[in-house]
């Protein structure tokens, strides 16, 4: 049923293109004919999605399906975890961390002098000095970018410094901070900021040069003032790229983030991990990986959620 | 018919390639008269999108000039209205704020919102896009897209319509209700149209005029065609009328005697 159903939207969908390049050469048209295909296909998938409904238990199967597979692969880590930890000794096994989490979580807020708190404020500030460090990186490299998509001279001027400055890893760029700021917590904010300014930029340049000339033709004969091109045209059509950077950026800041705060010390997930290593605490270093792992994850996941928001299912 | 509106005089257009010069239009001469129809056809690659993006004022003539109301066309402007041919609406707006859009620029700073909304919900109705005015593109169907398109067009109230192959990207029959509907609308708004068709059916039935144009490169006007079946038209009426068929054998002739040799 559900085949024959998606046959038929299908069906004009592929004959149309056909018929349109013969008559027009214009690269227009098949973009045109392109951008239909996916509102057909998708509405035939709304048509399939009630008949399944129906039947509770295709319903329940095709669950099941999404979720077997990922509680396997769980139970594989798990299992290999706990092998790993029988044969070598010293690494604490999956009751082990169990039982330390569990304690460690209890309380993961609190307070006892400057180098000794609750995982809650390490992870927090990590999260603030990505989110400061990357905040800045936001207000630089996005304008930055528009200017680099908007006009070839700049981005022919600033492209060989951004190559060259790009490969390297942020953590080279930590003993300036230092020098600069003459202080450990800038100076981490400062890597952040570097590791993330390049993604933005590219990206949002990148999506600038792709705006369709289509619109920007229309906003040419609808006679739209500067200021009305970028906030109703370029900035819509630009942000799904920016988005991207935006992930790709806070990515990397967050793997950025521990290497650098087992560097320079305070407070933050990093310096917790190093922290806990001179206290052989190889427990808690096992669940500062899953916890990391969680925060980034998440971070990843609501940045993806904000760019679907936002992308156009006709572009 | 009165006085024109729209004077192309001795345009041409000359591309620098990569390969050199590439001259894609010479010796356009053309009066577009005020509520006159014209369509432009030829073979692929005559120029005639040229010719209609010269008007639009989105590219200048390499030679020649082009007149719209008595002053030079020297940009793009929303009294020369574009209908596109890939309906180019934006994705992130409503049907009512992409029309909406143009309406604002246009009459924006004599008229209040209210009448504004107006404007824009007359313009949807006129191509009985009504029911969909807070619907995105992505949620329409083609050819309604091109109505909106269509209506975004109209609602500036242009001195002249200029359309690109508005219909080329649908099917037949949605392709016919919309040519009705833009005869409809016509006759409503007796607007000023210039459209590039590639398809001889519907430049018969919707122009007062059809200008042929040769081969490219270097492509010129070759003939033109004078249409004087009465209005308004009705397209099942018109497929039993001798006169409509010889309209179309006249263009058909120049398009497939007279040009097909050189096409390419």
């Amino acid at each position: 049923m559900s085949a024959i159903a998606l046959k038929l939207v299908n069906a004009p969908a592929t004959a149309e293109p056909a018929a349109v390049t013969a008559a027009v050469p214009p690269a227009p048209t098949p973009a045109a004919a392109i951008a239909e295909r996916p509102v057909a296909i998708e509405r035939s998938e709304q048509a399939v999605t009630p008949p399944a409904r129906e039947g509770l238990g295709e319903g329940g199967r095709d669950l099941l399906r999404r979720i077997i597979p990922p509680v396997f692969g769980i139970i594989l880590l798990i299992g290999i975890w706990a092998l790993v930890a029988i044969k070598s000794g010293n690494i604490p096994g999956p009751d082990k961390t169990w039982a330390a989490a569990l304690k460690l979580f209890a309380d993961p807020f609190y307070r006892n002098g400057p180098n000794d708190q609750g995982i809650g404020w390490n992870v927090l500030s990590s999260l603030q000095r990505v989110g400061i460090g990357f905040g800045f990186a936001a207000l630089i490299g996005i304008p930055m970018g528009f200017v680099l998509g908007r006009f070839t001279f700049m981005n022919r001027m600033f492209e060989p410094i951004i190559s060259l400055l790009r490969p390297v890893s942020p953590l080279a760029w930590l003993p300036i901070g230092l020098l600069v700021f003459q202080k450990a917590d800038p100076a981490a904010t400062w890597t952040i900021f570097i590791c993330s300014i390049w993604p933005m930029i590219l990206n949002t340049a990148e999506g600038v040069r792709r705006v369709p000339q289509d619109y920007l033709n229309v906003a040419r004969v609808l006679g739209l003032p500067e200021a009305k091109v970028i906030t109703r045209i370029l900035f819509p059509a630009v942000l799904p790229y920016t988005l991207t950077g935006i992930r790709l950026s806070i990515g990397t800041a967050w793997l950025v983030i521990v290497a650098a705060e087992m560097l320079t010390g305070g407070v933050g997930i990093g310096f917790w991990v190093w922290d806990e290593w001179n206290n052989l605490k190889v427990e808690h270093i096992v669940i500062a990986i899953f916890v990391i792992g969680i925060v980034g994850l998440t971070l990843e996941t609501m940045l993806l959620l904000l760019a679907k928001r936002f992308t156009y299912e006709s572009r | 018919m009165n006085k024109p509106l729209v004077k192309i005089e001795k345009v041409g257009q000359t591309f620098n390639t990569r390969s050199g010069k590439f001259t894609a239009l010479r010796d356009i001469n053309l009066d577009i008269r005020s509520r006159e129809v014209v369509s432009l056809i030829g073979h692929s690659g005559c120029g005639k999108s040229t010719l209609l993006n010269l008007i639009a004022g989105l590219t200048l003539p390499s030679s020649g000039l082009l007149l719209c109301d008595n002053r030079e066309i020297a940009g793009p402007a929303p009294e020369r209205a574009v209908v596109f041919q890939n309906h180019s609406l934006l994705p992130w707006m409503t049907c009512f704020e992409n029309v909406m859009l143009g309406v604002e620029q246009v009459f924006g700073r004599k008229e209040g919102k209210p009448k504004l909304k107006a404007r824009v919900e007359a313009a949807l109705a006129m191509v009985h896009m009504e029911h969909a005015l807070h619907k995105f593109p992505h949620e329409i169907s083609g050819g309604m897209k091109q109505r909106v398109g269509i209506a975004r067009a109209f609602a500036m109230e242009p001195k002249i319509l200029l359309m690109d192959e508005p219909f080329g990207a649908l099917d037949a029959l949605t392709r016919a209700a919309l040519q009705d509907e833009l005869n409809g609308v016509m006759a409503k708004t007796g607007a000023t149209v210039v459209m590039v068709t590639h398809d001889v059916d519907e430049a018969v039935l919707l122009s007062d005029r059809i200008v042929m144009m040769t081969n490219g490169p270097a492509a010129t006007i070759g003939e033109i065609v004078e249409v004087a079946l009465e209005r308004p038209r009705d397209r099942l009426a018109l497929a039993h009328d001798t006169r409509f068929a010889d309209y179309r054998a006249a263009v058909f002739e120049f398009l497939y005697r007279k040009q097909l040799k050189k096409a390419a």
